[in-house]
């Protein structure tokens, strides 16, 4: 395996990071020292609750719009600046600098993650729970959350090589969107009397990526369990995901006349 | 035999054009051209003839429409070859949020020196183009110059044995064009070949083994600079300061330009002794007399026939 992609994604990391990416997680510190002292004085007994569901819920969100909107620049950036032209240049192949680029914001991402986690057992600290063993399913809730961010950013990553960043915004959020609705889109597709509709609907359920397996959310603030095999199936679920649409981004950016 | 350091055969580039991009536009038109090993070549022409079309697609950043070209035998669909060029973009700009030493480094990543070894050639190359005061300044603070000059280390950094540099003289001062043209003849010396694009005559006179000129997309010509280029002197210049309260012979006085105190003029080298008996009996004190060469853009004018040639290149198909 060649070592070229490392250089390309520490490189990712350290852009995002000295472009003050990572501020956000001070909105984020301030979100759940927020919750924590309103929920503290207004309920009880819900605390964890309340935390758990807004602690993910907000990891989620501010992963996602840094997954789209970092995502969809990762390669029009590059051109659009011409800091590529250098680059490529050096004996890198095109696809290396993609999975490069691609495992640079996926760190960045993990990275953030990781601290807005701690963020949010700070909080649950705070409010007066201790910790226990249940507790371990925000660590699947956010694992998950992790996956989808990863699926997120191969789509953002694989529109930019060949469309705009706003057209990529657009199709990514709109493939997200269908993504999480996809538990419905197939029951529509059941329920339907017309053959199109059904076609279509099934059609659509199989290729976009289904979000929906990915929140877990609510199983981890109510305590619920979640199968060993949902953590297997997702994991290796994203993993080809995101293979096959980094195939596609390496097919599309290799041909492409950097102008 | 060894490989020339440069082949290309026939390359053209054709560019899609208009809303449904079925319109063809040529931006490089079959061109054919050999550069050996340890030349400087100077690859000229003006805006928009082709220059940086033809860089591009021999470093592979964008791909030929017909043609092929091989890079000291290696074609230059193999990126593996790219471990022995070098290549400056025009108007370089590079990641701003890293420091000159950081993007060096970031580059020698991708090449067979050792950290150790790269820490050290980057600091050696810092020092070479000027910039070791500034080498631990973001890049966002670099003037155009300082720019250029980051990018002529990056293009050299790892020693190549062919070097591409797109107009490199671009954005310096006269100190900086002067170091520049060092680090090419520096490169000329240890045996290095370097491919330049210029608009600018001095540059490739002054470097060039031999040269191309590229109009509108197609080669107009190939050899050394004294060969390609007529160097026939078209007038002699004069620059002199009037005596005051002497008037010049009317045959002069419509002639003149004045400047500031200064007056030039210019004469045809024929005529050249006669004016400068007539401005010694004014008591006119000359200053300097010098040829006037005819500029690259008088040398196209006269290639395409007294016709400027096209900033862009010509639309050829249409689909």
């Amino acid at each position: 395996m060649s070592s070229a992609p490392l250089p390309v994604a520490i490189n990712t990391f350290r852009e995002a990071v000295r472009d003050r990416v990572l501020y956000n997680l001070i909105f984020f510190a301030l979100l759940m020292i927020g919750a924590a002292i309103l929920v503290g004085q207004i309920s009880i007994g819900i605390e964890r609750l309340v935390i758990v569901n807004l602690g993910l819920s907000a990891i989620s969100l501010f992963g996602l719009v840094m997954a789209i909107f970092i995502g969809v620049g990762l390669v029009s950036k590059e051109m659009e600046k011409r800091t590529l032209y250098s680059l490529l240049a050096k004996p890198i192949h095109r696809w290396e600098f993609l999975v490069g680029k691609y495992a640079g914001l996926v760190l960045t991402l993990a990275v953030n993650t990781s601290f807005m986690t701690l963020g949010l057992a700070a909080a649950l600290f705070y409010v007066g729970r201790p910790f226990v063993k249940s507790d371990a399913l925000i660590l699947v809730a956010v694992y998950f959350i992790l996956l989808e961010l990863a699926l997120v950013t191969a789509l953002a990553l694989f529109f930019s090589c060949f469309s705009s960043p706003m057209l990529s915004t657009l199709f990514t959020l709109g493939i997200y969107i269908t993504g999480v609705f996809a538990g419905e889109i197939r029951e529509f597709g059941e329920f339907t009397k017309s053959p199109a509709v059904k076609v279509v609907m099934r059609v659509l359920y199989y290729l976009v990526p289904n979000f929906h397996n990915f929140n877990a959310i609510a199983a981890a603030a109510h305590g619920e369990t979640i199968p060993l095999s949902l953590i297997a199936q997702n994991t290796l679920y994203a993993a080809l995901y995101v293979a096959l649409l980094l195939v596609a981004a390496s097919a599309v950016f290799s041909n492409r006349n950097l102008k | 035999m060894s490989d020339p350091a440069i082949e290309i055969r026939g390359l053209t580039k054709d560019y899609p054009v208009g809303f449904w991009r079925k319109r063809m536009r040529r931006s490089l038109d079959n061109l054919t051209l050999q550069v050996e090993e340890g030349e400087i070549f100077g690859f000229l022409g003006p805006n928009g003839a082709g220059k940086t079309t033809t860089l591009k697609l021999l470093i592979g950043l964008i791909f030929p429409t017909a043609g092929t070209a091989r890079i000291r035998g290696r074609s230059i669909d193999d990126v593996q070859m790219h471990s022995e060029i070098g290549y400056l973009p025009e108007q370089p700009y590079f990641y701003d949020y890293l420091t000159a030493r950081e993007l060096l480094d970031y580059y020698g990543r991708f090449t067979h020196y050792s950290k150790a070894e790269r820490r050290e050639r980057v600091a050696r190359l810092l020092d070479r183009v000027g910039l070791a005061d500034a080498a631990d300044l973001q890049l966002r603070k670099y003037s155009k110059g300082m720019l250029q000059r980051a990018g002529i280390a990056q293009a050299i950094l790892h020693d190549p044995q062919v070097v591409f540099l797109d107009e490199p003289m671009s954005g310096l001062d006269p100190v900086g064009r002067r170091e520049v043209r060092d680090i090419i003849l520096d490169l000329k010396k240890n045996g290095r070949t370097v491919f330049f694009s210029t608009h600018i005559l001095s540059d490739a006179e002054m470097l060039c083994d031999r040269v191309a000129v590229l109009a509108g997309g197609r080669l107009q010509g190939v050899g050394a600079p004294e060969e390609i280029m007529s160097l026939e002197v078209h007038a002699m210049d004069i620059l002199f300061e009037p005596r005051a309260g002497r008037v010049l012979p009317a045959v002069l006085a419509d002639r003149v330009t004045h400047i500031g105190g200064r007056c030039h003029i210019a004469v045809p080298e024929a005529e050249l002794y006669a004016a400068l008996d007539e401005l010694k009996n004014c008591d006119a004190k000359i200053l300097s007399v010098s040829p006037v060469r005819p500029t690259l853009e008088d040398y196209f004018l006269r290639l395409v026939g007294n016709e400027r040639p096209v900033s862009h290149a010509v639309e050829v198909t249409t689909r």
